[in-house]
């Protein structure tokens, strides 16, 4: 895996819509976006409704997600090429989501809805329809999922990468500031945890830096390479563009989201937290 | 959730007696920047959150007491300004050359 089978460029992906065999999906959590004007062609999903479970605080099984796909037409062999606001982090989160259920060719268009908006590029109110397909999925790779038990489990021991900002490492803030900052839960981080925000893998537009820069950033930062990872933030979407960066962009082995992230981690009973 | 809210419109909800909001709208040529982003730094220079304004130009954040930064980046250019926060609403401008 390296750069080019998972990351494209604007560029690439605008000379490439509505090329048979390619599905470019835009993954927000608000819709209005979307709907607001979307890549030609592109198919919605959106992060809470259709890829959280709508009772419990987990993923979509097994079957409701083949189910999601057959009905926006995407099939098994289909590319899958993911957007989104947000400097990608839901995109990023699908991506993720989409390599825990087995789906084989998956890309993420560097810079996002972001770059493609203030690269001034087209975007198109048109409904999209796409023929349904009966998509199958494969069992959870968990190889790729941490909870909460690992987690505890992995204090002092493996490479545990808090994603979110400083401040919300520090329990200054307990949630991104664009949120109001009333949460349930404790503030603080996971003891041992190093501090690398998402954000400094990232160029101001969006775009992922250079491989050579994102691997100097992580072992100016303590990184570990003999060590298994997992990443987190607060809900698990920053976390998923920190996944993507290790596992796909870097190649390293053995890197878990825990998507449970700082919302249950910060409300388990008796668990040990730093500040 | 992690989404943004809708910007700008009603702090109703709001509790500014706790929370502190930092909010304001970006113009260009005299006219609101609907579609900018805007980013809170940190007093270390580092981010913090980021919006995209509204129809109006709006954004809003939700900080801590302290020293922060807005930044803008919108197809029309690029605006900063430093602001020193406290509990309750903060309001600004940023203007893009």
């Amino acid at each position: 895996m390296s750069r080019s089978d998972v990351l494209v460029t604007a560029d690439w992906a605008q000379e490439h819509l509505g090329d048979p065999g390619l599905v470019f999906v835009e993954v927000d959590e608000d819709t209005s976006a979307y709907d607001g004007g979307h890549l030609e062609g592109a198919v919605k999903l959106d992060w809470k409704t259709d890829l959280q479970d709508p009772l419990r605080r987990d993923f979509v099984g097994r079957e409701a997600f083949e189910a999601l796909l057959s009905s926006r037409g995407i099939g098994n062999d289909d590319t899958v090429v993911l957007y989104g606001g947000n400097n990608n982090w839901f995109a990023a989160y699908a991506y993720w989501y989409f390599k825990l259920y087995g789906h084989r060719d998956v890309k993420l268009i560097d810079g996002g809805r972001k770059k493609w908006e203030l690269d001034g590029r087209p975007l198109s109110k048109d409904t999209v329809e796409r023929p349904a397909t009966t998509y199958r999925a494969s069992e959870p790779d968990l190889s790729i999922r941490a909870f909460r038990d690992e987690v505890v489990a992995s204090i002092g021991s493996k490479n545990i990468i808090d994603v979110r900002s400083p401040d919300e490492f520090s329990g200054k803030i307990l949630a991104p500031a664009h949120l109001p900052q009333e949460q349930a839960q404790k503030a603080g981080h996971v003891p041992t945890a190093m501090n690398i925000p998402w954000s400094k893998a990232a160029n101001e537009d969006g775009t992922f830096k250079s491989d050579e820069d994102l691997a100097k950033l992580y072992a100016e930062q303590g990184y570990d390479e003999t060590k298994p990872t997992i990443a987190y933030c607060r809900i698990g979407e920053r976390s998923s563009h920190t996944w993507f960066v290790l596992r796909e962009l870097l190649g390293k082995s053995d890197v878990k989201n825990y998507d449970g992230s700082w919302v249950e981690y910060g409300s388990l009973v008796g668990v040990p937290i730093e500040k | 959730m992690c989404g943004a809210p809708k910007q700008g419109g009603s702090l109703a909800g709001v509790d500014l007696s706790t929370q502190t909001v930092i909010q304001g709208s970006v113009w260009h040529d005299g006219t609101p920047v609907a579609g900018a982003y805007v980013r809170l730094l940190d007093s270390t220079d580092e981010f913090t959150a980021e919006v995209v304004t509204s129809p109006e130009g709006e954004f809003r954040f939700f900080a801590a007491p302290g020293n922060w930064t807005l930044r803008t980046l919108a197809p029309v250019g690029r605006a900063e300004r430093a602001i020193e926060a406290e509990v309750g609403l903060n309001e600004t401008t940023l203007a893009i050359d």
